[in-house]
């Protein structure tokens, strides 16, 4: 592309598309250029800013700067439907159709050919067929769509939006819950857009995808981006290493000295533990005064499997021993009965309580275990608030504030606070960092080490490799819902577990992402 | 959802003082108490006295409510109930009368309970199964007639007095006691709260929210079936087409002007029970004035719209504002 002045404008050009909800920025000086013909990835992890940008893009939120120009042209749409009738289509993940209608009806709806007011239904049956023939596609039309498979559905959805003139097509996670033949007859709908002239945007977590269908990706991390290429110039590895990316600030990333101790305690063990469709059956250790770091790209595996270990999924296979008795663990009450406590990653949905005061918050777990017939004493749990908002400098120190007008960070540690007051013998953190500021990170980090220097068993999930092998005595590495890998000692190191969460993958994807 | 700092429900006992003020000045004698044969008398005491079914009701609702629940059974539990009383009354002692009207309460409450807990059946629909098919078994038991009763035991319970009071006050207070006791002095009222404000980290935090569940539609079906002993003592019989008919609706109004969100989580016995009473005094000042009574209807649904409004969080924040004036310095201490 040495003659760029001489081409026509990009068919889609966003430049400075910036948006923050309420403090938090999830877009900062975003640019994105997508090409006719081009069938474009948008890549980044969890909370990296995807579904913002999209949605900024079609209107869906409004943006608080940048500008957006299809063909050249700015447009400002400020919903959905006008983002159509000006060119851009997306298609979600779920299927956004009316699963009880014809698939007819679904492609026409709202804009039925009538005459005298009356929808002519030969017409639109007639329609509906040459419109899906285009795409290789001959059902009976006239049948509900919820009788065929997600990826019929997922065609439809397509087709529907193309035929409403769409230039631009987003299709986010399309491929989630198809299986490999889908994947391929989705592809073929897709290359033949492209040669029709229309952009496609295509959001997935699935990299081989990448490799398979894109010409050109776009890494978004942390709300920024990240870095663009040709999929060409940009192999797996250095993929892998834009989307999980690097920043860390000097404090966090000193490893301390590897105290090369006694053997450890075991506080549990997992042998052959997993559960069909979720997680393929894994091996785990964890011993006191030891972390274990589970890494992998989303998707991969690393929350279910810890929902596994606190009982908040049953597994359907394995077996469990804690403190040398064979356990079953069937729920997270019988997971804190053994002395386990979980800090989730979803911290809003999963995590907080909003509407209940920092004191309250931080009493829930231990007044859950000791049972509603014993409850804490309001200067018990004074006591309690007041020892963990110093021990981990929650700010603003008031008690008596609900939790939900925190930041994330001081959320994240009123959940510390909630499961330390019940002196856990293993604490399980999923994301222990997301989303909340660099201080509050160091902060973090600092407590998992000590905690880990008290003699508990720790297993953190984190996507921050950097952090994670500064603290982690073992790193598991995840790749489609697998335990593929456990490094100790030496090997620990980011470029080891890149490589091998980059490592050949295989190339079909498994079942639905439950995420 | 919006968030709230803790209330200290002074507009709730603004409103009731307000609504009473409003009955006096178009009913002078208000406010006269009387002393008729040990027992206190008047309009300001009836409205206590009428309104002592719904504010029955309204502390189970309350619960339910916070649990992100709803109860609409409650009216047929009453009829149920009422009818039980009111057949057996003549012919067993008042321990089994109590005790067979109150065990029908409870076990429509734990039907209702397993519905929603193990099913997973979205509490409007469970709750409405009873509520239709309640009415019918009511009627089944009257078997289709008004059934009377001459028990002066069951009686007492309806038009008595205990110190002056009308017995129905003196339930409905011994009741909301008993109430806080059970959900304030123990951790039941934290976990109600947590669980209504949000089920799935309750749960993760360890919270048997399914027995929790179960156990607020259980009480709910003991307070809808003192509510229709009441009512059912009160007339001294039973007619099961009309006892408690539509008061589900009352109590949930109640629970709502007590300003516990239908959202569930943070919660207020008292001010839902003060919410009944909000209620009753509204029926009372409109039957005084001498409006036609259908005028009623009208006003309860502007309060309604009111209450409403002021909850949702689009328009809160200019009500917030109205709050502030009358917020006290941070009160912090365990509301009831």
């Amino acid at each position: 592309m040495h003659a760029t002045e001489t081409l026509p404008p990009p068919l889609l050009a966003l430049t400075g598309f910036s948006k923050s909800f309420a403090g938090f920025v999830a877009l900062d000086h975003v640019d994105f250029t997508l090409h006719a013909g081009e069938i474009h990835a948008l890549l980044g992890e969890n909370g990296a800013g995807k579904s913002t940008l999209i949605k900024a893009m079609t209107g869906v939120v409004h943006r608080d700067a940048g500008t957006l120009r299809l063909d050249g042209v700015a447009i400002a749409p400020r919903s959905a439907e006008e983002a159509v009738r000006a060119g851009i289509a997306t298609v979600y993940q779920e299927v956004n159709l009316a699963p009880n209608l014809s698939v007819a009806q679904n492609l026409f709806l709202g804009r039925q050919p009538t005459r005298f007011g009356l929808v002519r239904e030969g017409e639109m049956r007639r329609r509906a067929r040459a419109l899906l023939g285009e795409f290789g596609l001959s059902i009976d039309v006239s049948a509900p769509l919820e009788s065929y498979s997600v990826a019929i559905q997922h065609i439809v959805a397509i087709a529907r939006a193309v035929d409403q003139s769409a230039r631009v097509l987003i299709l986010d996670e399309p491929t989630a819950s198809l299986d490999a033949h889908e994947v391929e007859v989705l592809f073929a709908v897709m290359r033949q857009l492209t040669s029709r002239g229309i952009g496609i945007v295509f959001v997935t977590h699935f990299l081989d995808q990448v490799y398979a269908v894109c010409d050109r990706i776009t890494v978004l991390r942390n709300g920024r981006l990240a870095g663009s290429a040709p999929v060409d110039e940009l192999p797996r590895l250095d993929l892998v290493r834009l989307m999980l990316g690097r920043e860390l600030s000097e404090a966090t990333s000193r490893r301390p000295p590897v105290v090369e101790g006694e053997a450890r305690a075991d506080v549990a063990t997992f042998r052959g533990v997993g559960k069909a469709g979720t997680i393929a059956p894994f091996d785990l250790a964890l011993r006191a005064g030891h972390v274990v770091g589970l890494a992998g790209l989303l998707g991969s595996g690393r929350t279910e499997t810890v929902r596994l270990v606190f009982g908040a999924e049953r597994a359907d296979c394995g077996a469990a021993e804690v403190a040398g008795r064979a356990v079953s663990i069937g729920s997270p009450r019988e997971a804190m009965a053994l002395g386990f406590g979980y800090c989730p990653e979803e911290r809003k949905t999963e995590g907080i309580v909003a509407e209940l005061t920092v004191r309250e918050n931080i009493a829930l777990a231990l007044q859950a275990r000791r049972g509603a017939l014993s409850p804490l004493s309001r200067r018990e749990q004074d006591a309690l608030a007041a020892k963990f908002i110093g021990l981990l400098d929650i700010r603003p120190p008031d008690p008596e504030r609900p939790v939900g007008l925190l930041s994330g960070g001081n959320q994240q540690k009123v959940l510390l606070a909630r499961w330390l007051a019940t002196a856990p013998r293993l604490l399980i953190l999923d994301e222990p960092t997301r989303g909340i500021d660099v201080g509050a990170h160091a902060e973090i980090i600092g407590l998992i080490r000590n905690l880990c220097r008290e003699g508990m068993a720790l297993l953190v999930v984190s996507s921050e490799l950097e952090e994670l092998v500064t603290y982690a005595d073992e790193v598991v590495v995840l790749r489609d819902r697998a335990h593929v890998a456990r490094l100790t000692g030496a090997q620990i190191e980011v470029s080891t577990i890149l490589a091998t969460i980059a490592e050949a993958p295989s190339s079909v994807p498994l079942s639905a992402d439950a995420a | 959802m919006a968030l709230r700092l803790p209330r200290i429900g002074t507009s709730q006992i603004v409103a009731l003082g307000l609504i009473l003020v409003a009955n006096w000045i178009v009913s002078p004698q208000f406010f006269d108490i009387r002393v008729q044969d040990g027992r206190l008398f008047g309009s300001l005491i009836d409205v206590f006295n009428r309104g002592a079914p719904v504010a029955l009701l309204s502390i189970g609702m309350v619960l339910v409510i916070a649990m992100r629940g709803i109860d609409l059974s409650v009216g047929a539990v009453m009829a149920i109930c009422g009818a039980i009383a009111a057949s057996l009354a003549d012919t067993h002692s008042l321990p089994v009368v109590l005790a067979a009207a109150l065990g029908a309460g409870l076990l429509c409450g734990l039907w209702n309970g397993l519905l929603v807990a193990v099913l997973g059946i979205q509490p409007i629909v469970a709750t409405l199964i009873l509520m239709v098919a309640g009415r019918g078994i009511a009627q089944l038991i009257t078997e289709g007639r008004i059934v009377t009763f001459t028990s002066p035991d069951l009686a007492f319970l309806g038009g008595g007095s205990v110190l002056g009071l009308p017995t129905p006050v003196v339930l409905t207070l011994g009741m909301m006691a008993l109430t806080l006791a059970l959900v304030r002095g123990t951790a039941l009222g934290l976990m109600i709260e947590a669980t209504g404000g949000n089920p799935r980290a309750s749960a993760l935090a360890g919270i048997g929210t399914r027995f929790i569940t179960v156990g607020v539609y259980v009480w709910s079906g003991l307070c809808a079936a003192l509510a229709g002993i009441v009512a059912s003592a009160d007339i001294l019989g039973a007619d099961a087409n009309n006892a408690g008919l539509w008061l589900e609706l009352d109590a949930i109004l109640a629970v709502v002007i007590g300003g516990t969100s239908l959202f569930g989580g943070r919660f207020s016995i008292i001010l839902a029970v003060v919410g009944a009473f909000i209620i009753q005094a509204m029926n009372t000042g409109i039957l005084l004035s001498g409006f036609p009574p259908e005028t009623n209807l009208v006003v309860k649904a502007v309060v309604v719209l009111t209450v409403l409004l002021a909850q949702s969080p689009r328009l809160g924040g200019h009500f917030a504002g109205i709050g502030v004036l009358f917020k006290r310095s941070k009160s912090g201490g365990k509301r009831s």
